[in-house]
């Protein structure tokens, strides 16, 4: 490892408010090439607002958000180099659902990255065979369950090669059964090593999968680290009562 | 004094009827054309585009059809633009079909999910191809009921382009009860022709309605 590495994401005082309420005051972070980064805190924290926030989902109101060279501001509007950069993948699976799998994968290929249809067709071909999904090529998104949807979403992402990947309470919208073959398919991009930025709710996976938990509350970022230190020792009352709250559950 | 046969009436009637239809079609198509590239702006990222998109719509949601053919009829020559009731007509009914076919879209643009606009924005895809590709496709679904309901009310708009003096079959039942002082027969056919157009657009927009809603 080279003693000197500039982080492939940085983030520097980013503040946004939804009307009078102030939902980021500041935050600084940065995510190196490969690192595995989980948001944890309450609803309402700011950790879901600053993972949309860095592919300018949510546009920000001061501060900078760097990715790999490429940067948003708050008066920036032109966010395709930035956005070919950054993957996301949402609580909703958002497939498109006029389009089969293979199309959904195929879409972004071929509009934005101008790719040939034999290019188009091997790179979502390979991109949900990766995720377990090579033979729902020509499935419909209502044909599959919610487990293979997010994970046709994951491949579409995957497929357009970006160098992060936002994962947005992935989880969350699952029957707890299908819980397990998402994360599965995340820890592999995590041992793969690609770098990953999620919000989640799942303490057991950041645990075992993170290389660094981010505690946000009040729109700050209250405490940092590797997971087990975080949670075997957490130095605030707020994390320690999160902890508690979690672990009751 | 000139008998009128039934048939001569009627046979009168159906071909000014061809120009209802004809009229119908133009308004409808080139209004469906005009009212995609008002949908585009009205949706568009682009504050004055949207802007400009939603005075247009207002205006002529918000004035009756009868004052804009008079505007497009008799306004347009003051200011050094001859028009015929021809074009008025077409003129004038393609602004308004626009118009309300850009409104009816907005709500199906809209009753797409929002998931759909974040999904294909983060794939790094444009506005005007994330409405070619993603948005479009879906809200086409949801507009092919109204769009075809709408349709009726293009045909029966056409009824007011006779008095800039459009010989469609209104004006033509008009001319023909001059010459024949049978009113109830002539209107009551006229009321027929129309009622023969329209019908079945109805009909289809409710199967239509029907096809779709089970298909979802």
């Amino acid at each position: 490892m080279s003693p000197v590495k500039t982080p492939l994401v940085k983030l520097s005082a980013i503040r946004k408010s939804f009307g009078p309420v102030e939902v980021l005051k500041g935050v600084d972070m940065a995510v190196e090439e490969g690192q595995v980064v989980a948001m944890i805190g309450r609803s309402g924290s700011g950790k879901s607002t600053l993972l949309r926030s860095i592919n300018g989902l949510e546009r920000i109101d001061g501060g900078v958000i760097e990715v790999d060279g490429e940067c948003v501001d708050p008066g920036q509007i032109d966010l395709r180099a930035l956005r070919q950069k950054v993957g996301m993948v949402f609580q909703q699976f958002n497939l498109f659902p006029h389009l089969t799998a293979g199309e959904n994968v195929m879409l972004a290929l071929k509009v934005v990255k101008k790719q040939d249809k034999a290019a188009t067709r091997a790179a979502a071909e390979s991109a949900l065979a990766k995720v377990g999904l090579g033979h729902k090529f020509d499935a419909y998104p209502s044909q599959l369950s919610g487990g293979q949807q997010q994970r046709v979403a994951i491949a579409r992402s995957l497929a357009m090669a970006p160098k992060v990947l936002l994962c947005d309470e992935i989880t969350s919208a699952l029957d707890p059964e299908l819980v397990a073959e998402v994360l599965g398919v995340v820890r592999k991009l995590a041992e793969e090593g690609m770098t990953l930025i999620l919000v989640t709710h799942e303490m057991r996976f950041a645990r075992e999968v993170c290389d660094r938990l981010v505690f946000m509350h009040g729109g700050r970022i209250a405490e940092q680290g590797p997971p087990a230190e975080l949670f075997d020792r957490p130095s605030t009352p707020e994390l320690a009562q999160f902890i508690g709250m979690v672990e009751a559950r | 004094m000139l008998n009128f046969t039934l048939w001569d009436i009627l046979s009168n009637l159906l071909l000014a009827a061809r120009w209802t239809v004809l009229l119908s079609l133009i308004a409808f198509v080139s209004g469906g054309i005009a009212g995609l590239l008002l949908l585009v702006a009205r949706v568009s990222p682009v504050p004055p585009l949207r802007l400009a998109a939603k005075l247009f719509i207002e205006v002529f949601q918000g004035t009756p059809l009868l004052m804009q053919l008079f505007i497009v009829f008799f306004a347009l020559p003051l200011i050094g633009i001859e028009t015929s009731a021809w074009t008025s007509a077409a003129v004038g009914l393609t602004l308004f079909t626009a118009a309300y076919l850009a409104e009816i879209w907005r709500g199906c643009v809209e009753a797409v999910p929002k998931g759909q606009w974040e999904a294909s924005a983060s794939l790094a895809m444009t506005f005007p191809e994330q409405m070619r590709h993603v948005i479009l496709p879906q809200a086409l679904r949801i507009a092919v009921p109204p769009t075809v309901g709408f349709s009726v009310q293009v045909v029966k708009g056409t009824a007011v382009t006779s008095i800039i003096g459009f010989v469609e079959v209104t004006k033509a039942g008009t001319m023909i009860t001059n010459a024949t002082f049978q009113p109830f027969l002539v209107y009551g056919l006229v009321g027929l022709i129309y009622f023969a157009l329209c019908y079945p657009l109805s009909l289809s927009a409710k199967a239509l309605e029907r096809k779709l809603n089970v298909a979802r």
